[in-house]
């Protein structure tokens, strides 16, 4: 397949956002759009994330971003044509400590003010809602429960967001790699890749982890770094619990998906930024022995599958968003340390209102531009994984 | 695979742990998921009990029919560890665990 010459929108990265904002502008209307994917659709961040989806944050910002995505994620199937198994089981965070307890509390707190429906739990009532956990074994001390929270198949939200752009004009080229972008004067023209090259007046850097390399090639500098992050699958089970079970404090996170699988993961204190994809013993040694902690039944569960994927990690764990200060054009889409897929609805809605309307109504884009990186941050507490 | 000696209608099933059938796996190859890693993601075929052990010759016998490439250029989806399942158990003992000694075993 021949590259177009031109394309009023390319976007560099076939992950769920890139895909995401395809679609958000080619619904309204401007279907002059490109999404330039080295390997295929999902093949990184996207398709390698635990696929939770939680409104439960310490900041508002992302508490508002959150509850916004969640209600697009509701209607997404039935708006795409295409099932993206969105489950809304909820999501249980655990408390270890009186500061855990204080710190809840007040996200409890900021999240109702926001119309989240969330509520702060004694330990005695985490039973009544995963009855598998032990509460004593985890060591918790309280814990939050958002019932709306969930989870959905990151594949298929991205297929259906790129199936539906398709059919609306958007075009994407899988296996086409990006070695280049001119911008002259300040201004994106041109994106150069190994099939040739394509104007555009609008570049979308969406690349993940990759994302300091394309914006590299236009001049740019962005602080972002490739973290490896392991995660499993285990064989199926019956439906044994609904939630998502995450502590921030043991850096663990895990489900029960679709299919009855146990999928999770778990932080490594010692981790370094790098690109090393490699799986180990010790993630799931580490992973073993916490998770049969928090559920002593799972002893017997067998471990099918694990797998590394990428965090593309700022300095405050939130994304760099909207139309780069240095370089017109040139839309950053990229930093989301962990949490992309479950913001894209809303993250993609608001730079589609940008490049259409010239201002995104829904987002404060410009907090979460690569400037604020110059000034003192406000970090985001609430990251596991 | 042939169809061959299957009654028309009769679902000739690819991957048995994720339930795929033959004609599913033609149709996404035809909505253009025709690699064995895209098929992977788009079925679930190679990640359910087998890992693909059963599935992916099946699999990358279609995708030859379908689109002509060969069995080098189609290549395998990558390997993921453990080679086989183990307990949680076992893994957090470090070991194979006291009351399933055979942890480690084929299955």
């Amino acid at each position: 397949m021949q590259l177009p010459e031109k394309a009023e929108v390319v976007i560099i990265g076939g992950g769920v956002n890139g895909a995401g904002l395809a679609y958000s502008l080619a619904n309204r209307g401007l279907s002059d759009v490109v999404i330039l994917e080295k390997n295929y659709l999902t093949c990184g961040a996207t398709g390698r994330c635990g696929a939770g989806i939680r409104q439960q944050w310490s900041t508002e910002a992302n508490t508002r971003m959150a509850i916004e995505s969640v209600k697009m994620f509701e209607g997404l199937s039935e708006e795409l044509g295409h099932d993206i198994g969105l489950r809304q089981g909820g999501y249980l965070i655990i408390g270890h400590s009186d500061a855990d307890a204080a710190q809840f509390k007040k996200n409890v707190a900021m999240q109702k003010s926001l119309g989240l429906g969330v509520s702060y739990l004694d330990p005695s009532e985490i039973n009544g809602i995963v009855p598998i956990l032990d509460a004593e074994g985890m060591g918790a001390t309280c814990a939050t429960w958002c019932p709306t929270d969930g989870h959905a198949d990151p594949f298929h939200t991205t297929f259906a967001y790129a199936k539906a752009a398709e059919r609306l004009g958007a075009r994407i080229y899988r296996r086409t790699t990006v070695t280049g972008i001119d911008a002259p004067d300040g201004a994106v023209s041109k994106v150069r890749t190994d099939r040739g090259d394509i104007k555009a007046r609008w570049v979308v850097n969406a690349a993940g982890c990759n994302s300091a390399e394309i914006a590299a090639m236009a001049g740019i500098d962005i602080p972002i770094k490739p973290y490896p992050k392991e995660i499993f699958a285990t064989e199926r089970l019956k439906p044994l619990f609904k939630p998502m079970v995450i502590s921030f404090h043991d850096g663990i996170y895990f489900s029960q998906q679709e299919h009855g699988q146990v999928v999770g993961g778990i932080s490594d204190p010692e981790a370094k930024p790098q690109w090393r994809a490699m799986p180990s013993l010790r993630f799931l040694k580490r992973m073993a022995s916490t998770l049969t902690r928090y559920v002593p039944d799972f002893r017997h569960l067998k471990v099918l599958r694990q797998w590394t994927g990428f965090y593309d990690v700022t300095p405050d764990a939130q994304p760099i968003l909207g139309e780069d200060e240095d370089v017109s054009g040139f839309m950053q889409c990229n930093g989301f340390s962990g949490h992309g897929f479950m913001i894209s609805p809303s993250v993609t809605k608001a730079l589609s209102e940008y490049i259409l309307d010239g201002r995104a109504s829904t987002l404060d884009m410009k907090a979460l531009s690569k400037k604020r990186f110059v000034g003192e941050l406000d970090r985001e507490a609430s990251v596991v994984g | 695979m042939s169809r061959e000696g299957c009654g028309d209608g009769d679902r000739v099933i690819i991957c048995r742990c994720e339930d795929v059938s033959r004609d599913e796996v033609i149709e996404a190859i035809e909505q253009g998921y025709d690699t064995i890693e895209e098929l992977k993601r788009y079925l679930r075929i190679g990640m359910g009990t087998c890992q693909g052990r059963t599935c992916q010759r099946l699999v990358t016998q279609i995708l030859r029919e379908k689109t002509g490439r060969n069995i080098e250029e189609i290549g395998t989806t990558v390997t993921r560890p453990p080679a086989n399942a183990v307990s949680l158990g076992a893994l957090a003992a470090g070991g194979p665990t006291e009351e399933g000694g055979d942890e480690y075993a084929t299955p």
